[in-house]
């Protein structure tokens, strides 16, 4: 008989393991840049190269910056979120034109629209690697100190925006 | 009104479950033979009702009735017949309905191929099945009916997604389910028999064919998926260790354990106990499966739209189905001994090993797919567990299976000698061992896997052969010999297959990623690939480039081979469409990638990959289906069937 418990134990084992499991978003990746100051960069302006931005500027900003790239499918996804998010004017947005051919960034925001206020460019990928980007969207909210305090993985969607971006860039406005 | 009908059937059918499962259990238990009386019937009115709803939502389908719900978000004016049919499974509700409707196929040949059976036995079976289908039905009516409609009604659908429009999704879904949903009737069985409390020879006998078959659609779903993906994700791997594949794989591992345990159960009357457990654990498995890929508790490249309150009904429905059958099975255990012993060294000794190792196995894949789920439960952070941990942990638990696997065939029950063992066996495993490590010198560089895996294979293939020898020898006529004999060796032969398939392909694949203009060519394994331009295409909904590429070898043209690039209207998302050309022994592989650079000398990324003997790895697979069909159709099978019903001749049975 006790023997014969041994299935039934394991299995209700497993089911209290699957329900906290239903309870969790298996997507949602901690980022340990979080609450890290962002990595200082400077780096030319895709559409004006002979200017540098340079993140020091952004002092003292709550600012968007939005990794993005001419190749990425899933940028397409998140771009007509981002051009309604620009018509608002709520804070400084700022693209990272993440390994990719300038020409290319170029063509793609005329013929997709520009929902930045700039983007710079970073055709190697170096400013991708200080901010421990792994996939193509992502997007960091940065505060007044320059610290990150929010990051999104893959595309920026509309419920992302209204409940987590946005209430967040209020608070941090405050 | 050609939807609210089906929804109609659907609500109808779930009253004839409910008394299905309900009054035939209740009958089975009391004795009553009007109530037993009604098992039959009612299955046989389920399946007409569930069959009618598939119907309905089929001709939404194919009608383009865009004021349904579940047509509008998997299908398009635009979307070839043949997907339309298929797009009925080609999303969540859809296929629910399929694997309802093939459950209440499954009943329907139970209750038809079941007259050899007590009254009793087939009321307390069906009924079990009834109770398991009133749970799937409430699943639909409650969380995911396909038959909502909308009050506005859009121009057009959105369209199936193009991943799925391909001849797999034909196939592959509707053989996995038939085996996902198959292995309701061994567990059904083992059901029926706890609550009789008579697990004998007979109810082993009964369990066989159908787990058999099972077990054979199981093989045949998951080797069309894994070809599916292979030539569909256009970057030539063909499996992933990924959690819905994995959710296959289980059920897959189990029973084949339990169809060797019913073998001892069947035969010798022994593991009675384990035999009920792996039946049960194997149609729990593919519950876990279902839950696992539609609640989105595992992330997984099959990314289906999930839902949290699908995830809490299934996991109240498992929770009922498998806690239910373990209580009962804790209950009884107890009265089920199995009497009769066994040496050390005895058949059923490595039928016993068989059944741990595959059980091993088994655990550790599950163990591998829910340890990101347990960790992130533990609060102990987010990890996944990739390839290296399920190659680290399988192949070692493999080598002994497929070590003893042709082995146990030549133990005899009950005890045998270790000195005729080792005479019988000692020169194919020589010769195994001489050849395996020989022959990867001729594929390329040695090395120990690949020599581990050919030597195993061919003792397999050496190991079966003599047995079969050895029995057409032995045996006055070889229409003498059972087909179960043919079915056993043509699948362990059909596993020797695979392992070459995967070895070959493990140590000496080549891939080459390159950049290529019109003009450029590339080698790999001994082929050169010339691209000589690229041209757009039209499809019914959508456009492509198509890449002409000639495949040479020592300078001789051998074909063109066309990789596609396809948008597709509806998506935004590029699909890659490989080229293929398939051989006895080797595959090679062409993707067609991203556009480089535009202008006049336009480039494009190519994928290349050589292959060998990839196609085995399917292949192998299919020598297993046929084995098992062979077994599951043995004549022992048959005649009992025949003897029973009208007297027919054998013969008229088997076709």
């Amino acid at each position: 008989m006790k023997k014969a418990l041994i299935p039934l134990g394991l299995f209700l084992v497993l089911a209290v393991f699957l329900a906290i499991g239903l309870t969790r978003d298996p997507r949602v990746v901690p980022s340990p840049l979080i609450g890290k100051d962002a990595p200082a960069f400077a780096a030319p302006v895709l559409a004006t190269p002979e200017k540098q931005f340079s993140a020091q500027d952004m002092r003292g900003k709550v600012w968007l910056l939005n990794v993005w790239a001419s190749w990425c499918t899933a940028c397409l996804q998140e771009h007509p979120v981002l051009m309604e998010y620009a018509k608002r004017k709520n804070i400084p947005l700022i693209g990272l034109n993440y390994k990719d051919q300038p020409a290319n960034g170029l063509k793609w925001l005329a013929r997709q629209g520009d929902p930045y206020d700039l983007s710079v460019i970073d055709q190697d990928g170096r400013i991708g690697i200080d901010f421990g980007v792994y996939g193509v969207p992502e997007t960091f909210l940065i505060d007044q100190a320059g610290k990150i305090r929010f990051k999104q993985i893959g595309p920026v969607t509309e419920e992302a925006l209204e409940k987590q971006i946005l209430p967040l860039i209020r608070e941090l406005q405050k | 009104m050609i939807p609210e009908l089906g929804h109609f059937a659907l609500i109808l059918s779930l009253f004839v479950a409910l008394a299905l499962g309900i009054l035939s259990l209740a009958g089975g238990q009391t004795g009553r033979r009007d109530w037993m009386a009604l098992a039959r019937p009612a299955t046989q009115a389920l399946w007409l009702l569930t069959a009618f709803a598939y119907g309905c939502l089929t001709y939404a389908f194919y009608t383009n009735d865009f004021s349904v719900v579940y047509v509008v978000q998997h299908s398009n004016s635009n979307l070839p017949a043949m997907y339309r049919i298929a797009g009925v499974w080609g999303g969540h509700e859809g296929s629910l309905l399929l694997w309802h409707f093939m459950l209440t196929t499954w009943m329907v040949a139970v209750s038809l191929f079941s007259r050899q059976l007590p009254d009793a036995m087939v009321s307390r079976v069906l009924g079990v099945l009834g109770l398991v289908a009133v749970g799937f039905l409430l699943f639909m009516l409650v969380t995911s009916n396909p038959f909502l409609r909308l009050t506005e009604v859009p121009a057009n659908g959105r369209d199936l997604n193009p991943l799925l429009q391909d001849p797999g999704l034909v196939f592959h879904p509707p053989m996995l389910y038939m085996g996902y949903v198959g292995l309701a009737i061994p567990f059904a069985f083992a059901i029926a028999a706890l609550l009789n409390g008579r697990l004998d020879a007979a109810w082993a006998r009964w369990s066989r064919p159908w787990a058999t078959t099972a077990w054979i659609f199981l093989t045949l779903g998951i080797a069309l998926g894994s070809w599916w993906a292979y030539y569909e994700l256009g970057w030539g791997g063909w499996w992933f260790w990924d959690p819905v594949e994995n959710a296959s794989f289980l059920p897959w591992l189990v029973s084949a354990a339990l169809i060797h345990s019913l073998a001892v159960t069947e035969k010798r009357g022994l593991f009675r106990n384990w035999t009920i457990v792996l039946a049960i654990t194997a149609f729990s498995l593919s519950l876990l499966g279902t839950f696992l890929v539609r609640s989105g508790v595992l992330t997984s490249v099959h990314a289906f739209a999930t839902d949290p309150r699908r995830g809490v009904f299934i996991l109240i429905f498992l929770c009922a189905v498998v806690g239910g059958s373990l209580t009962l099975f804790a209950m009884r255990a107890s009265k089920v001994r199995s009497s009769g012993s066994f040496a050390l060294l005895s058949r059923e000794t490595f039928l016993l090993l068989n059944n741990v190792l595959l059980t091993t196995a088994a655990a550790s894949v599950l163990l591998g797919t829910l340890y990101p789920l347990l960790v992130d439960a533990l609060n102990l952070g987010k990890l996944s567990v990739g390839p290296p941990y399920f190659n680290a942990v399988f192949v070692p638990i493999m080598v002994p299976v497929l070590l003893f696997m042709v082995v146990g065939t030549y133990a005899r029950w009950k005890s045998d000698g270790l000195a005729d063992l080792v005479r019988k066996l000692g020169g194919a495993a020589l010769l195994s061992l001489v050849l395996g490590c020989s022959l990867p010198l001729l594929a390329g560089p040695w090395s120990a896997l690949a020599a581990l895996g050919l030597s195993l294979a061919l003792w397999i293939v050496l190991t079966s052969l003599q047995q079969i020898y050895r029995q057409l020898r032995d045996t006055a006529h070889w229409k003498n010999t059972p087909w179960s004999f043919w079915g056993m060796h043509i699948a362990h032969i059909g596993i020797a297959v695979s392992v070459v398939g995967v070895t070959m392909v493990k140590g000496y694949e080549t891939e080459k990623d390159v950049r290529m203009g019109v003009g450029d060519t590339v080698a790999v394994g001994g082929y050169t690939f010339k691209l000589t331009g690229i041209r757009e295409a039209m499809g019914p909904n959508y456009r492509a480039d198509v890449g002409d590429v000639e495949l040479s070898r020592d300078g001789q043209l051998l074909r063109l081979l066309h990789p596609e690039k396809r948008t597709y209207f509806s998506s935004t998302m590029p699909m890659t469409e490989a080229a293929i050309d398939t051989g006895l022994t080797r595959d090679v592989y062409v993707s067609l990638g991203e556009r480089l650079q535009d202008g006049d000398h336009p480039a494009w990324a190519m994928r290349v990959y050589y292959k060998p003997f990839v196609s085995w790895i399917w292949g192998g697979s299919l020598l297993m289906a046929l084995g098992g069909a062979l077994a599951a159709l043995d004549r022992r099978y048959r005649k009992k069937r025949a003897s029973a019903t009208s007297g027919a001749p054998i013969k008229g049975v088997a076709a």
